[in-house]
C-alpha cells in the first residue's frame, strides 16, 4: 500500500485508505502553503538596514477568506468520512448473511467461540478456540466481542479493523475478507503487563477449505488449543 | 487624567522601592507570597519534571530501539525493573505511564500555566501582586507534595503506575490487573492534590485580571499572554473539578472496593473514559492556549509590527475553548460508544481546525511586510508555528472516524501528541523562557548558544517524531513494550533504531539549554529593562522588578503591539508611554 499501510484485505479497507488519501492530499496543499508563507516571511522580511516594518493592524477581507476556505475543507471531510465511518461501525447498517462468531478477550489471549457447522452459536456443536480466528473468504463475519477482565482492543491491521472490547459489554463488529491467508489479530489497547504478546491470528479459507476445517476442528473434541503461529499475510 | 480615579487602598499597594524590604530569607524565597517568586518556584520545579520525563522517555526508546537487550548500567535500576540491564514489561508500562503523567501534568501544564500566569499576570495588567497572594502560595505549596508523591511511587514495592496516563479502568482499579497497588494509589492521590492547587492557580488568575488591571488597560489592550491565560484559567476552573471528582471515585475503587468503573460490581469503564476525556480534552487546549498567547506577542516583538487580527485571535482562543468541550469524544471513536455519537463528535472536532486556522494564518500575516530580528524566542515561536501545523494535519487524519479505526492507538497517535505537545507547548515554553528569562532574572540567556540549542532541537525533534507517522501507519501499536512480537511490525526495528537514536540525540541537544539556563543565572550579561524594545507593561520596571512590580499605578494609553508606530520615534510605543502633548487621546476608562 502506498502510505505504508499493510496491505489491505477487506472489503472496505479501500474506502478508509481512499478517506486517508484524500486527507493527504488536501493537508499536502494546506503544508506547502503555511511553510512556503513562512519560509517566504522569514527570507523576504528578514532584517536589514533602514528596514521599516509597516505597521497594519489586520484586513477583515483575509480574516473572512481563511476563515472560510478551511472550514470548507474541512467539513467537506467530515461528510466524507461520516458515511464510509457508519457503514463499518453502524449496527443497523451490518451487511446480511453474516458467518457469526464470538470473540472474548482476556488478559492475555483471545477465546473464539465457533458456531460450528449449523453456523449458530449457543448450541451443541460450538467448538473453542484460543488465539485463532477462522473466518470463510467472501462473507460478511459478525464477530461478538466481549471482555473478560480489562478492556482489550481487537485490531486486524489488515482488514482496517479496531474496536475496543469492553468488559460488562458485548460490542457486534464486522468485516469481509476478499482473500484466503493467514493474517496478524493484535491487541491495540494497553491491557497489563502481557499486552504486547496478546497476539493471535486470523485465518481466512476459502469455501471448501472452511468446511474441512470446521469438520476437522470441531470433530476433535473441543478444547483443542491451537498454539498461534505468527505468519504475515 | 482627571476622569481616571483609583481607590486609594488599591493604590496603596504599590510600595515605594525606598522602603526597605524587611521579609525574613524564608518568607522572601520559600514561603513568598510574590507572585514572581512563585512563578519562579514552578519553573525550577517544572524543569525538574521536564528532565525526570526526558530521562523516562530515553529508557522507552532504548526499550524500541533494542527491543529486550541490555541497557549498559541499566541493572543500577535494580531486578525488579532491569535485571542485567534488560528492561522488564511491567516496569516499562510504569516508565511509559510516568513519562506520560509527568510531562503533562507535572512539566509542561505548570511550565505554561503555574510559571507563566503566576509571573506574567500582574505585570502584564499592571498590578502590584495577584488578587490573593496566599492563595497563591498554597497553590505552589500544594502542586511540591503532588509532586513529592508522584515521584515517591517509583520507590514503592509493585512498582509505579502502570496503567498508562489515562488510567483507564478497570485495569487501574484492580490491583492483580496490573501487578500494582500501591504506585496506582499514590498516582491518584497526587493528580488529586495537584487538582486543588491547579483550580487555587486559576481562581486567582481570574479574579486578578476581572479586578486589578491598571487604569486604561481595557479589556482588548490586554497582551495577547494575558488573554490566553485568562481563557486557559476558565478552562481549569472547568475541567479540572471534573478530573478530581473522577479520581476520588477511581481512588474509591482502588481502596475501598467500589465499582463506579468496574463492572465487576455493576461498574460503567465507559464512564471513567466519558470523565477523563470530558477533562482531557480541555487540558490539551489548557496545554496550547498560553502558548499561543507567548507566540503571538514574541512573533509581533521579532517583526516589530502589531499582531494581525488582534481581536480575531482573541475571538479565536475563545472559540477553541469553547469548542473544546464539546470533543472528548474523538478519544472514545473506537471505545464501542454509539457509533453515531462518533460522527457528531468528528464534526465538532473537524470545526476546531478552523479557528486554529485563523491563528495561523494571523501569525503569518504578523510577520508579512515586518521588520525580522531573528532573537531566539522569535527562533523558537516560528518554529512552534510551524510544528504546531503539522500536528494540527495529523489531527485532522485522526479526527476523520474511518481513518482513525487504522490509526487509533497507533505511533501516528504518538507522533500527533508530540508535534502539538512539543512541536508546538515546549517549542513555545523555550521561547517564553528565553523571552521573559531577562525580566526574571535580570540576565540575558546566551543568543548564541540558545541558537545552537533552538537549531539542534528542531533538527533532532523531527527525526524522532516525524517517522512515527509511518510506524502508526504500519500499525505499531502504542505502549507497546516488544513490538517484535507481531509478524507484521518485525521490519520496523531499524526505523525504531533511527528514532531512538534521534531521541538521545534531542535529549543531549537539552543539556545544552540546561546549561546556558544555569551559567546564565549567575554570569548572563546584565538585562537593562527592555532589551526586546517590547511595548507590555513588564518591560517598563526594573529587571527583575522589585516586590510590588510598580512604584507608581502604571498608566496605560494603548494596545500592546504598537510596533513601528508612527506616533513613535522608536519602532516600539509603550504601553504606558504618555503620548505627545498636541495628541492627547483620552485614555479609555477604568474598570478598577
Amino acid at each position: 500500500m502506498e502510505w505504508g499501510f499493510p496491505e489491505n484485505f477487506s472489503t472496505f479497507g479501500d474506502s478508509i485508505d481512499a478517506t486517508y488519501g484524500a486527507i493527504f492530499y488536501v493537508t499536502a496543499i494546506a503544508f506547502v502553503v503555511v511553510q512556503g508563507l513562512l519560509i517566504y516571511c522569514i527570507i523576504r522580511y528578514r532584517h536589514r538596514e533602514g528596514r521599516k516594518a509597516l505597521p497594519i493592524h489586520g484586513n477583515t477581507r483575509l480574516e473572512i477568506i481563511w476563515t472560510v476556505i478551511p472550514a470548507i475543507g474541512v467539513l467537506s471531510v467530515a461528510y466524507l468520512s461520516a458515511s464510509v465511518w457508519l457503514d463499518i461501525k453502524d449496527e443497523s447498517r451490518f451487511p446480511g448473511g453474516a458467518y457469526e462468531v464470538g470473540l472474548h478477550a482476556s488478559q492475555f489471549e483471545w477465546n473464539v467461540t465457533n458456531p460450528g457447522p449449523d453456523g449458530a452459536l449457543g448450541t451443541d456443536d460450538d467448538f473453542p478456540t484460543r488465539n485463532a480466528l477462522h473466518v470463510p473468504v467472501d462473507q460478511p463475519v459478525r464477530v461478538l466481542l466481549t471482555a473478560e477482565d480489562v478492556i482489550h482492543s481487537f485490531f486486524l491491521p489488515n482488514f482496517r479493523v479496531k474496536q475496543d472490547a469492553v468488559p460488562g459489554m458485548e460490542i457486534p463488529v464486522w468485516f469481509e475478507a476478499i482473500a484466503p491467508g493467514v493474517f496478524d489479530l493484535g491487541c491495540a489497547e494497553l491491557c497489563g503487563l502481557g499486552h504486547y504478546r496478546m497476539r493471535g491470528t486470523l485465518t481466512v479459507h476459502s469455501p471448501e477449505d472452511f468446511e474441512a476445517w470446521q469438520a476437522e476442528e470441531g470433530g476433535v473434541a473441543s478444547g483443542t488449543a491451537e498454539t498461534p503461529t505468527v505468519a504475515a499475510r | 487624567m482627571s476622569t481616571v480615579t483609583v481607590p486609594p487602598d488599591y493604590a496603596s499597594q504599590f510600595h515605594d522601592p525606598s522602603h526597605e524590604d524587611h521579609r525574613s530569607f524564608w518568607r522572601k524565597y520559600v514561603f513568598s507570597t510574590d507572585h514572581k517568586i512563585i512563578g519562579i518556584q514552578f519553573l525550577f520545579m517544572s524543569l525538574l519534571f521536564l528532565l525526570i520525563g526526558g530521562l523516562l522517555a530515553m529508557l522507552i526508546r532504548w526499550q524500541l530501539g533494542w527491543p529486550g537487550q541490555a541497557l549498559p548500567g541499566g541493572d543500577v535500576l535494580g531486578e525488579a525493573r532491569m535485571p542485567g540491564g534488560i528492561m522488564l514489561p511491567e516496569f516499562y508500562n510504569s516508565v511509559m505511564t510516568m513519562h506520560g503523567t509527568i510531562m503533562i501534568f507535572f512539566a509542561v501544564m505548570p511550565l505554561l500555566v503555574g510559571v507563566y500566569a503566576n509571573y506574567l499576570i500582574p505585570l502584564q495588567i499592571g498590578a502590584p501582586d495577584m488578587a490573593f497572594p496566599r492563595l497563591n502560595m498554597l497553590s505552589f505549596w500544594l502542586a511540591v507534595p503532588a509532586g513529592v508523591l508522584m515521584v515517591a511511587g517509583f520507590f514503592v514495592a509493585g512498582g509505579h503506575a502502570a496503567a498508562g496516563w489515562t488510567s483507564y479502568a478497570p485495569l487501574s482499579t484492580n490491583p492483580e490487573f496490573t501487578g500494582v497497588f500501591t504506585g496506582q494509589v499514590l498516582w491518584t492521590a497526587s493528580l488529586i492534590i495537584l487538582g486543588f492547587s491547579s483550580l487555587a492557580g486559576a481562581v486567582n488568575y481570574i479574579t486578578t485580571i476581572v479586578n486589578m488591571r491598571a487604569p486604561g488597560m481595557t479589556w482588548f489592550r490586554l497582551p495577547l499572554p494575558t488573554w490566553a491565560l485568562f481563557i486557559t484559567s476558565i478552562l481549569i476552573l472547568l475541567a479540572i473539578p471534573v478530573l478530581t471528582g473522577a479520581l476520588i471515585l477511581l481512588l474509591f475503587d482502588q481502596v475501598l472496593g467500589t465499582g463506579f468503573f468496574n463492572p465487576e460490581y455493576g461498574g460503567q469503564p465507559l464512564l471513567w473514559q466519558h470523565l477523563f476525556w470530558y477533562f482531557g480534552h480541555p487540558e490539551v487546549y489548557i496545554l496550547i492556549l498560553p502558548a499561543f498567547g507567548f507566540v503571538s506577542e514574541i512573533i509581533a516583538n521579532g517583526s516589530r509590527k502589531p499582531v494581525f487580527g488582534y481581536h480575531a485571535m482573541v475571538l479565536a482562543i475563545t472559540a477553541i475553548a469553547f469548542l473544546g468541550w464539546i470533543v472528548w469524544g474523538h478519544h472514545m471513536f473506537q471505545s464501542g460508544m454509539n457509533p453515531t455519537l462518533g460522527a457528531g463528535f468528528m464534526a465538532t472536532t473537524m470545526v476546531i481546525a478552523v479557528p486554529t486556522a485563523i491563528k495561523v494564518f494571523n501569525w503569518i500575516g504578523t510577520m508579512w511586510e515586518g521588520d525580522l530580528h531573528f532573537h531566539s524566542p522569535m527562533l523558537y515561536s516560528i518554529a512552534f508555528v510551524s510544528m504546531f501545523v503539522i500536528g494540527g494535519f495529523s489531527g485532522i487524519f485522526l479526527a476523520s472516524t474511518p481513518v482513525d479505526i487504522p490509526l487509533h492507538d497507533t505511533y501516528f497517535v504518538v507522533a500527533h501528541i508530540h508535534y502539538v505537545l512539543f512541536g508546538g507547548s515546549l517549542f513555545a515554553i523555550f521561547a517564553a523562557i528565553t523571552y521573559w528569562f531577562p525580566k526574571m532574572f535580570g540576565r540575558m540567556m546566551n543568543e548564541r548558544v540558545n541558537k545552537v540549542h533552538f537549531f539542534f532541537t528542531f533538527i533532532f525533534f523531527n527525526l524522532t517524531f516525524f517517522p512515527m507517522h509511518e510506524l502508526g501507519n504500519a500499525g505499531m501499536m502504542r505502549r507497546i513494550y516488544d513490538y517484535t512480537q507481531y509478524g507484521f511490525l518485525e521490519g520496523l526495528v531499524d526505523i525504531n533504531r533511527l528514532i531512538s537514536l534521534a531521541a538521545f540525540g534531542l535529549f543531549t541537544a537539552q543539556l545544552i539549554f540546561a546549561a546556558n539556563f544555569i551559567w546564565c543565572l549567575f554570569k548572563g550579561e546584565k538585562a537593562g529593562n527592555n532589551p526586546w524594545r517590547a511595548n507590555a507593561l513588564e518591560w517598563s520596571v526594573p529587571s527583575p522588578p522589585p516586590h510590588g512590580n510598580f512604584t507608581l499605578l502604571p498608566m496605560v494609553y494603548r494596545g500592546p503591539y504598537e510596533y513601528s508606530s508612527p506616533e513613535s520615534e522608536e519602532d516600539y510605543f509603550p504601553q504606558d508611554a504618555p503620548p505627545a502633548e498636541e495628541s492627547v487621546p483620552e485614555p479609555a476608562p477604568t474598570l478598577v
